[in-house]
């Protein structure tokens, strides 16, 4: 809309006596005033990233399909390693430095999603075994195990009724 | 000019209230954390620790450590017990105050636990130097704190997850202030050093612009310290320039920018005398905290330790303490809230 497009200046926000303009206004300039990141930066940064872990789990799987695993259970493997080395980084305090750099490039792939159940685990342990690290861990990853099986059984139920139709 | 008004009220204009016999700051201590000790106001600390659990096992002891060491090393100070004081007037972000209920309790001093987030420091001093002129008592403290994990645990993520912070965002600093505010006349015969005194204050009211953003609270919060402070000017009918340094809380480096423009459109110029203590505590290249420093002793430990050192040393006459606060929650946020905005002015003043 043209509005939007419009600059907000500090005396549009002063000046204006309806509060939800006001407010636009305010959010508007705010907006304006504010430094962002580089979005192209940060893209480049998670794709370095990103397709370094990527990579990383690539090697892994031929380095098990190499010591005689088939290729499902080279895949597992390979899980099962990544999830340990995030969890193990978390616990040492290194991933969040990584994560500061490579940002989506860490949090997409399963390494996000380990560190999101491992970083809750050591801070809630002062709370208790059941209280603390019981009901907290996933505080993070709550939603993507949530929405993640929810729409498995939509995508299941389909295909079912696919299978019927077809 | 403040001198002209007429003093037969102890109230003064609209929000504000001004002391006939002003209560003096005779005593403050600051207790700081690593990064604080690190940053360019490390030296005008009393105490820095570089353990951030300090020998505690959970972060909320620490916050309560901290904040039982800032109240003892202000008694001492001064050479007082906890039994000269007659009230504490403190409070801290955490959860039902957990940090100042048992930071203190030990000190059996009668308690006021206050809640106003980042401007608690304000706020405090406020009601103490109200306590005092009112002769309900001789001598108070005003006492906050804060601790980054602490808050980033309550707020926003533990400390392990790793995200990304937006360059709005700001750093919690981790630390506790406290100030001895005590009878002007009755410190002086005890022969304590009574030139820095609170004539006067303004009570901040909640100013609410929209702001959803938890992310830059800078901003959220530009709109209180402007109210407060324009409210200030109005109600003692002074200028900018009447203070050497208005000094805001934790606007850091995006709000302070956004309350310079917005008391410019009121014809208030204070970009000559604008202080904000959240850019003050760090090197924002060295230290990478982004918009600034932030949390209750932000406030606190800059005005212990480097304000009172220039207001004492005489570089400064007068100035305009207005430390900021984001009323918000975690629930509130989620819920989708704004965040409401509230800022406290004291006029602190060396003879």
């Amino acid at each position: 809309m043209a509005n939007q497009q419009k600059k907000s200046t500090m005396s549009d926000v002063v000046r204006e006596k309806d509060v939800e303009k006001r407010n636009e206004s305010y959010k508007q300039y705010v907006e304006q005033t504010t430094p962002k990141f580089s979005c192209f930066k940060n893209c480049v940064n998670a794709f370095i990233v990103g397709g370094l872990i990527c990579t990383l789990g690539q090697f892994l799987v031929n380095l098990y399909m190499s010591m005689g695993a088939d290729k499902e259970t080279a895949k597992l493997y390979n899980i099962l390693t990544l999830v340990f080395l995030s969890i193990l980084l978390t616990g040492i305090g290194i991933y969040q430095k990584l994560a500061k750099f490579g940002g989506a490039g860490t949090l997409v792939p399963i390494t996000g999603f380990a560190n999101s159940v491992a970083a809750p685990a050591v801070e809630y342990k002062q709370e208790g075994q059941v209280f603390g690290i019981g009901c907290k861990i996933f505080t993070i990853s709550g939603p993507v195990i949530l929405y993640g099986i929810f729409s498995s059984w939509v995508l299941g139920l389909v295909y079912y009724i696919y299978t019927l139709i077809k | 000019m403040a001198d002209n008004i007429k003093r037969i009220t102890k109230m003064a204009g609209k929000h504000s209230v001004q002391f006939h016999e002003p209560p003096s700051i005779i005593s403050v201590s600051s207790i700081a954390g690593k990064k604080e000790g690190e940053g360019p106001l490390g030296s005008y600390f009393d105490v820095v620790h570089e353990d951030p659990m300090v020998g505690k096992k959970t972060w909320e002891e620490a916050e309560s450590e901290f904040m039982k060491q800032a109240a003892e090393k202000a008694l001492e100070k001064a050479n007082l017990k906890n039994t000269d004081i007659r009230y504490i007037i403190g409070g801290d972000l955490l959860g039902q105050l957990i940090a100042t209920s048992f930071g203190i309790a030990e000190l059996q001093i009668p308690m006021f636990g206050v809640f106003g987030a980042c401007s608690t420091m304000g706020e405090s001093m406020i009601l103490g130097a109200m306590l005092v002129d009112g002769g309900y008592a001789k001598k108070v403290i005003a006492i906050t704190s804060s601790h980054f994990a602490g808050a980033e645990k309550q707020f926003r993520y533990p400390l392990d997850y790793g995200n990304q912070r937006p360059y709005s965002a700001s750093w919690t600093v981790t630390g506790s202030g406290a100030a001895v505010i005590a009878c002007q006349k009755d410190a002086k015969n005890q022969g304590f050093n009574t030139d820095i005194i609170i004539p006067g204050a303004t009570v901040g009211k909640i100013v609410d612009f929209g702001i959803k953003d938890n992310m830059n609270m800078g901003a959220a919060m530009v709109p209180a310290a402007f109210d407060t402070i324009k409210q200030n000017f109005e109600d003692f009918g002074v200028k900018p320039d009447y203070y050497d340094k208005i000094i805001t809380g934790d606007l850091g480096y995006v709000g302070s920018e956004i309350l310079v423009d917005m008391l410019k459109e009121k014809g208030y110029d204070i970009s000559n005398n604008h202080m904000d203590c959240g850019v003050e505590i760090y090197d924002q290249n060295e230290q990478d905290t982004h918009a600034g420093g932030s949390g209750c002793s932000c406030s606190a430990i800059t005005f212990a330790g480097y304000v009172m050192k220039r207001l004492r040393d005489k570089e400064w006459k007068r100035v305009l303490f207005v430390p900021t606060g984001a009323l918000l929650s975690q629930v509130s946020f989620n819920e989708g809230k704004t965040i409401p905005g509230i800022a406290h002015g004291v006029i602190v003043e060396s003879r």
